[in-house]
């Protein structure tokens, strides 16, 4: 095994901890703003891969087709606030009822892409320009890793900067803080509600749009996603975005390793990371200063 | 007569057992009473710790797969002679087993406790497929054999509702004890308990422990009904199905969650039959309740009843 092999396996590596940080930050935002806990995030992921098929082959152009797929899932997550979610705020005991809500969400997405779109396996193909491979030095890297890597970077420092750095950003955060108080500020709190749901479920199906050319579409796919994002939510901390990332990177390479070490078992090495943060750091590698945990 | 209303849910189940056993009903019929008589204790013992701690698990179906695995697997190995107390073993071991994963959920709370159930279930439902040479991966492990006395479905189901009878009764009793009172304090109220002087994360762990052993011992009893179990027994989506039925009856009862698995069992059995969609009708009924009756099907009930005879006991003091 030779270094290039190694450093080509650990940019592969590193495009899947992206895929893996869009649903995983999507999820920590909505759980950081709105203290709900949206278990149905991997079905959007899991709706962005199908309609992204849908719209890739109806206008025949990937870019198209990614960024309907995003659009689309963003509004079927708002829809999904909008009506159910909301009507469940401030419940006693709301943390399971949001679960069991968030639940049958996927039984019903599930079954009704298994509906519209049958079960069997769907393939995407690359668009043209990202089949091939780029050449630096005597490392092959894919395009199309590349090209996530760059996406999955741009949206972290994009976010970075609009949470941390602009008026809309502060309300945002606000949210998280104090609703009552920012209600009476004249903010439109479930205006900001749903639309950062929306914002988050549309991160949710951009990541399954660009996932669809590396992985076949099933509709298992979104359980596969919730729990890889569980466990890097557990790594890095819920509602911590930097966590996310971190959670994200280190995940996606112990894949990307695990892959070469113990082909069969490396889908479970995940959770053997996860057990040993747990049992060693119960908080999360980034604890938050305030926060649901013991 | 209070003792009377207290103990009549005991006389409807021996009631409703008896009427089953007695009249001419089908195999198939059978079959589907000694379900909801398993799937009936596994929501009963779920409910110790959702409805009464107030931990949600997502990971119950590991117990579950556990006990079935272990009581089917040993079954198969050692001959039908031995299920009984194999039985018990398989929900032994779904203790032994729930002890080192209770320790380590139960240092989460809320939210993290259900998600960290939820990934230790999948984490043991890719276990079961993978070790393919001793648990039969994907297949699962067919014609495990039943003692020579309980061969017929009939005798199997008195059997079945012998031993839920005697576990739904020690439930009950744990449930009626000071243990159980605590239990329903701390969903209530954690930090009052630990006022009181009692140690929260023992008592939830206690309750994790009993509802382990009673969720395998389902297991195992399910292991003998086909004689057949499959991987699928530690999926999610069983321990989500328990939690539907959880939920339909009502969690705040003690009986709810049998109301819930009686209707639960008898929708998938004429929904499963006409349509391949169950999921999501499953999903749709599940929304349903949640949003409109969030306190089940009994607790719904059962505030209508009270609701009324108020209304008229006020009404009757107006008038005199």
């Amino acid at each position: 095994m030779d270094i290039s092999f190694l450093l080509s396996q650990l940019i592969g590596g590193l495009s899947t901890a992206m895929l893996l940080f869009l649903v995983s930050s999507g999820l920590s935002l909505i759980f950081g703003v709105g203290k709900v806990f949206n278990f149905a995030h991997g079905s959007f992921y899991l709706l962005g891969s199908y309609l992204a098929y849908q719209f890739i082959n109806m206008f025949t152009n990937f870019w198209v087709g990614v960024v309907c797929a995003t659009i689309g899932a963003g509004i079927f997550g708002m829809v999904m606030e909008f009506l159910f979610l909301r009507r469940i705020y401030g419940r006693q005991d709301e943390g399971g009822f949001q679960i069991l809500l968030t639940y049958s969400f996927i039984l019903i997405i599930d079954d009704m892409v298994k509906f519209i779109w049958g079960s069997e396996y769907k393939t995407i193909e690359k668009p043209e320009i990202l089949i091939d491979q780029v050449q630096i030095g005597s490392i092959f890297i894919p395009k199309y890793s590349l090209f996530i890597l760059i996406v999955g970077l741009l949206i972290a420092i994009s976010f970075w900067f609009i949470l941390n750095k602009t008026e809309t950003g502060k309300i945002v955060k606000a949210t998280a803080i104090d609703r009552d108080m920012l209600g009476l500020l004249g903010i439109n709190v479930p205006l900001v509600m749903t639309t950062v749901f929306g914002v988050a479920t549309a991160m949710g199906g951009l990541s399954g749009a660009l996932a669809a050319p590396l992985r076949t579409v099933t509709p298992g796919a979104g359980i596969e996603v919730i729990i890889d994002s569980l466990i890097v939510i557990v790594l890095g901390g819920l509602g911590n975005f930097w966590g996310a990332l971190l959670g994200s990177i280190i995940i996606g390479e112990v894949l990307a390793f695990g892959i070469l070490w113990v082909p069969q078992w490396a889908s479970l090495l995940n959770f053997l990371v996860m057990v040993l943060v747990l049992i060693f750091k119960p908080e999360g590698l980034f604890p938050q200063k305030k926060g649901g945990r013991v | 007569m209070k003792r009377l209303k207290e103990y009549s849910p005991w006389f409807a189940i021996v009631i409703a057992f008896l009427l089953i056993l007695l009249l001419p009903v089908s195999e198939h019929k059978i079959h589907l009473a000694t379900r909801i008589l398993i799937f009936g204790l596994y929501a009963v013992a779920f409910n110790i710790l959702f409805g009464m701690t107030g931990l949600l698990s997502l990971g119950s179906a590991l117990f579950y797969g556990f006990g079935a695995y272990v009581t089917g697997m040993m079954t198969k190995s050692l001959g039908g002679d031995h299920f009984v107390y194999l039985l018990l073993f398989g929900a032994l071991c779904s203790f032994v087993i729930a002890m080192p994963l209770g320790l380590l959920c139960l240092r989460l709370t809320d939210v993290y406790f259900t998600m960290l159930t939820f990934a230790f279930g999948q984490l043991a439902w890719g276990v079961c497929i993978k070790l393919y040479n001793f648990t039969g991966g994907d297949d699962g492990i067919q014609g495990i054999p039943r003692m020579a006395l309980l061969e017929s479905t009939k005798s199997y189901y008195v059997f079945v509702f012998l031993v839920v009878f005697l576990s739904l009764i020690i439930l009950w009793k744990i449930s009626k004890s000071p243990f159980g009172l605590v239990l329903n304090g701390i969903r209530q109220n954690r930090s009052r308990i630990t006022f009181l002087g009692l140690n929260v994360y023992k008592h939830q762990l206690f309750a994790f422990l009993i509802s382990s052993f009673f969720t395998g011992l389902s297991g195992g009893l399910y292991s003998g009904l086909d004689g057949s179990i499959h991987p699928n027994m530690f999926f999610w989506t069983q321990s989500g199905s328990i939690i539907l039925m959880v939920i339909l009856g009502g969690i705040n009862n003690f009986f709810g969650p049998l109301i819930g698995t009686i209707i639960f069992i008898l929708l998938e059995d004429y929904i499963g039959k006409t349509t391949e969609y169950w999921p999501f009708f499953l999903g749709t009924i599940m929304l349903i309740m949640v949003i409109l009756f969030p306190k089940g099907i009994l607790g719904t009930i059962s505030t209508f009843i009270k609701g009324f005879s108020s209304k008229r006991e006020i009404g009757n003091g107006c008038h005199s």
